[in-house]
């Protein structure tokens, strides 16, 4: 049994390109159960679990073919049923740019990330492409949208990043339920103050080379951006190039790439306990979409961005040509903070020491879409 | 009662096997059979039609009696051998990708 006086589980939520995976161990984390694949072929961009009650989970299940199907259990994993599917875009849908420069009317493909409640098992977020902002309140029977924010008069000029144009990235304040942070590819970032009836893009600082007005009020392709709950004003982004912060809860944003290989990328992480502590896993370029030099390593700033260390005990260091896509990397909240991600590749790492030492808990699952780490009681 | 046989991934998510058989309230029509299907099954709704228009997704596609009626009207009668319970209808992945 336990060598602490206290057992501890873990358990990562896994989607991939084939079905969801579910990895669980002690707090060890050093022995693993894989269990899965749930929802065997078809797409799971995420799946998330509820902080007020660790067994209820969501899970975004979608195919090209039949569509999107959202998936809820009750009991950690084991028992799911399919729960409310209607993405409505409500209102006026309205148009934004295309590919190619024309308008086009926003049309609902999938759900890229689901953020639930900290404080309502029931209550849960979930960010879709075309890019909206859906609520539930009664455990995903019913979807509202929150529209203020596809109907931000940027809004025809939101353009899709080469994913699609994916609300990839849901933050809540950890102590004001009015304030919430999104990120969208390619329009930027965006805050509301108001629970999320108005928003104000947040992207004053960025600079995006691939865009004709290069630091332009929206348009910019935000990978991800993540916050420490003991400072919530300071967020950390990953843009398609560059890695930045902000202090004033995204007033002006500065780059902090500093001594980084390449600040292409997609995830970006913040240690549960050192909120100056982030990491990254930098990406070749944007034509070349894998690790540099063959070497898989995650860089790891103990100063807030500026000074990074590359990590890469335990990691592959030739021949390795993955990429670790932006919902694919979670940090636990024990004493010694963990840190996984999944990588194209199907393998899925796990640090239990905040990311000095690194190991394959599995090595062939499919494309890894997403990551999710739960700390059960 | 109508045959209607699901592709594998509709299969699972409706926990059934193969075949189902639904009841069809006047004319048997794609529509009525559809309509029928996502009565019993409600977790299917949106998988094979969109939502929003009632359109076939564009990759599904409603074979019967080795004919294709993909594209014919959802209110056309479907051949008088699926109506009689004598041929399922079939909705099928179209094949592509991967």
């Amino acid at each position: 049994m336990g060598h602490s006086g206290r057992m501890t589980g873990v358990r990562l939520l896994v989607g991939t390109r084939k079905g969801a995976f579910i990895l669980t161990s002690d707090g060890a984390r050093k022995d693993w159960t894989v269990d899965g694949p749930h929802f065997a072929g078809w797409e799971i961009y995420h799946v998330n679990g509820s902080p007020a009650e660790p067994d209820r989970l969501y899970a975004s299940q979608s195919s090209g073919w039949f569509g999107q199907i959202m998936q809820r259990s009750d009991d950690g994993g084991k028992n799911w049923q399919a729960v409310g599917n209607d993405f409505a875009y409500q209102g006026e849908v309205g148009e934004h740019l295309w590919y190619d420069g024309t308008p086009r009317p926003w049309e609902f493909k999938r759900i890229w990330h689901l953020e639930p409640s900290p404080t309502d098992v029931d209550t849960v977020w979930a960010g879709g492409e075309d890019a909206a902002l859906y609520k539930s309140t009664d455990g995903g029977q019913k979807w509202e949208e929150l529209t203020g924010l596809r109907q931000h008069p940027t809004g025809p000029k939101w353009q899709p990043g080469a994913g699609g144009m994916c609300l990839h990235t849901i933050l809540l304040h950890p102590s004001d339920p009015d304030r919430m942070y999104v990120a969208i590819s390619a329009a930027g970032a965006f805050r509301t103050d108001d629970g999320g009836a108005t928003w104000q893009p947040i992207n004053a600082g960025l600079r995006s080379d691939g865009i004709p007005d290069e630091d332009a009020e929206v348009g910019h392709c935000v990978h991800r951006l993540a916050l420490h709950p003991s400072r919530p004003d300071t967020l950390f982004m990953q843009k398609h190039w560059d890695v930045m912060r902000t202090d004033d809860a995204g007033g002006r944003w500065r780059e902090v790439s500093g001594n980084l290989p390449t600040d292409f990328g997609f995830p970006i992480a913040v240690h549960a306990h050192q909120p100056e502590t982030i990491y990254v896993v930098p990406i070749t370029s944007d034509s070349l979409h894998y690790v540099m030099d063959g070497k898989l390593r995650v860089y790891r700033s103990r100063s807030g961005g500026e000074e990074w260390e590359p990590l890469t005990a335990g990691l592959p260091q030739s021949h390795c040509y993955v990429n670790v896509l932006r919902d694919a990397m979670a940090v636990d909240t024990l004493d010694e903070c963990g840190v996984y991600f999944g990588t194209s590749g199907g393998q899925v790492y796990a640090s239990a020491d905040s990311g000095d030492n690194w190991t394959a808990i599995v090595r062939d699952l499919p494309p890894v879409l997403s990551v999710e780490v739960q700390v059960l009681p | 009662m109508i045959r209607v046989v699901l592709p594998v991934h509709l299969r699972t998510l409706a926990r059934t096997g193969k075949e189902i058989r639904v009841e069809v309230a006047g004319a048997v029509t794609q529509r009525g059979v559809l309509d029928a299907v996502e009565r019993d099954y409600p977790m299917l709704a949106g998988t094979v039609r969109d939502r929003r228009t009632g359109q076939r997704r564009p990759l599904v596609r409603f074979f019967a009696c080795e004919e294709d009626l993909s594209n014919e009207s959802p209110d056309a009668l479907l051949p008088d051998r699926v109506a009689k319970g004598e041929e399922p209808f079939m909705i099928v992945g179209a094949m592509a990708g991967g």
